[in-house]
């Protein structure tokens, strides 16, 4: 019996199988050359977590959920204008190809940076204080960027996979350029763009870290820069292992969603 | 949409006596590739006008330049007596009144059979929610569809697909109706109730322009019959004429094919 004799279904359970042991192997072998103390002392430490807790939750983790869903939905909004805009044709087209490959291109750090920082110089100007800090403002705009030009590509790939005989049926019922796009094409490119977006939404979260660098007061920060505040504050890791643990407790359950939406769709198909 | 409407002008008013198509000189090149070499058509009232001819002969090119789903690259269409291509005609309401049927159907999958048939009506031609659900649930019946107004496409056979398409065009009040190979992507059993469809569409007055491979129904139904081969109409006529009695030896090499 080969492997190809096996049934997927047994195939996928041996695989899953053997990833587990693997992973435990690894735990194992950590444990035995862990220094258990000194670790229990710096990244879990009872002591601390009862300082930070709850405002890690009701501040950190809040804020880090509120701008990254700020960011998103803004962020979406301008990605069907520019994915509108990019399969135009004119001048339209090019500012939407500038724009998406210089934000894609440039790193989400880089972009937040420029946005805290270095337009507040060139242009003399100050950011709205958001919670009495310029940072949010800031650093949102940065997000929303960065979120709109990977979105846009997304939502163009998405609205090309909509068969042409769709845009041809609408337009011989007399539907109009605009009606037929917003009737016919984007409720479908929607669906198929779901899945990639969620996937898009997890890497904003997790870029919503990046913000730690345009600054923000204690009232306004977001989890990684709680975690950095606490750490040096503290002399202790024990807030970022806890600030990772609540990443994680948010971004796995959004991943595995996407992975039971991509089979969904692959259903209906 | 009534004369009233404001985006209408005189120049939108279709002539009722002027035929329904007329296409003269046709030329299509997609690229280097030239299709349509020069088209004469006339399409009269009432009639229904089967064109056969080999893949590739630009029989469905022809259709599309009818509603200028492909933009002619020179000579002229005219629809009910109106100039398509005349850049201040409006081109969505000429499109209401040709209904078309294309090969792969082309429901809108995300939404019922019911709402395939309403949603231009509400929005091109204005009509209120019930109005057009009423005319939608007529179409339906009228293909035979009634207990299926709720259902999206994907829950129907190719042949269901097909008739809701073809409800679809008739609850805009179409003048005239265009075929695009409407039986070529079905299972053969279900090529039937879709031809049936159709016969009793061009009895009821209908004035249609049928692309098809289904010989039997252009004999028994069409009123013309076109052989185009490339790019040109090599022979027409009666269908039973054509199809018994080839003049062509191109057409008599196709029908030797295909019959």
């Amino acid at each position: 019996m080969t492997l190809t004799d096996i049934r997927p279904t047994v195939r996928r359970r041996i695989a899953r199988l053997s990833s587990y042991t693997i992973a435990l192997i690894i735990v194992v072998i950590l444990a035995f050359i862990g220094d258990w103390p000194r670790m229990g002392r710096q990244f879990f430490n009872f002591e601390i977590m009862k300082k930070i807790f709850p405002s890690i939750v009701t501040i950190a983790l809040r804020n880090t959920l509120i701008y990254t869903v700020i960011a998103f939905v803004i962020g979406t909004f301008f990605a069907i204008i520019l994915a509108l805009m990019k399969m135009s044709k004119g001048p339209a087209h090019w500012f939407a190809v500038g724009f998406i490959e210089l934000f894609r291109g440039l790193p989400a750090l880089l972009t937040i940076f420029g946005c805290a920082y270095m337009i507040p110089i060139a242009f003399n100007f100050h950011w709205p204080s958001i919670g009495g800090s310029q940072g949010v403002a800031a650093g949102l705009t940065g997000l929303i960027l960065v979120t709109s030009a990977y979105n846009a590509e997304v939502i163009r790939s998405g609205i090309e996979a909509v068969p042409k005989g769709q845009r041809e049926a609408s337009r011989s019922l007399g539907m109009s350029h605009i009606e037929t796009t917003v009737y016919v094409i984007l409720p479908q490119g929607v669906r198929i763009v779901i899945p990639p977006l969620t996937n898009e939404f997890v890497m904003l979260l997790k870029d919503s870290a990046l913000l730690f660098i345009a600054g923000a007061t204690v009232k306004t920060r977001e989890l990684t820069t709680f975690g950095r505040d606490g750490m040096t504050s503290n002399m202790n890791a024990t807030p970022f292992v806890c600030a990772a643990i609540l990443y994680l407790l948010v971004t796995i359950p959004l991943t595995y969603l996407v992975g039971r939406l991509e089979k969904k769709m692959a259903v209906k198909k | 949409m009534s004369p009233a409407n404001p985006k209408l002008h005189e120049r939108d008013t279709p002539d009722p006596s002027a035929p329904p198509i007329q296409v003269i000189g046709l030329h299509k090149h997609f690229g280097t590739n030239h299709v349509l070499k020069g088209i004469d058509l006339t399409v009269n009232k009432g009639e229904v006008v089967c064109v056969i001819g080999p893949s590739g002969s630009g029989k469905s090119t022809l259709l599309r330049s009818v509603n200028l789903l492909e933009w002619p690259t020179g000579g002229k269409v005219y629809i009910e007596g109106i100039d398509v291509q005349d850049p201040d005609v409006n081109l969505d309401y000429v499109r209401t009144r040709i209904g078309m049927v294309f090969q792969q159907f082309n429901l809108f999958p995300h939404m019922t059979a019911l709402r395939n048939t309403t949603i231009a009506q509400e929005k091109v031609l204005g009509r209120s929610r019930a109005e057009a659900e009423q005319c939608g649930r007529d179409m339906l019946e009228r293909v035979g569809l009634e207990d299926k107004i709720y259902a999206h496409p994907s829950q129907l056979s190719g042949g269901q697909q097909q008739r809701v398409a073809i409800a679809r065009a008739l609850a805009m009040n179409p003048d005239m109706m265009l075929f695009d190979e409407p039986t070529s992507a079905l299972d053969p059993e279900l090529v039937g109730e879709v031809l049936q469809v159709m016969r009793d569409l061009a009895q009821s007055g209908m004035t249609m322009m049928v692309v098809t491979h289904e010989m039997g129904f252009a004999r028994e139904v069409g009123s013309r019959l076109i052989f185009m081969d490339d790019g040109v109409i090599v022979e027409e006529g009666l269908p039973r004429d054509v199809l018994a009695n080839p003049q062509h030896p191109r057409t008599q090499a196709f029908l030797s094919k295909v019959l």
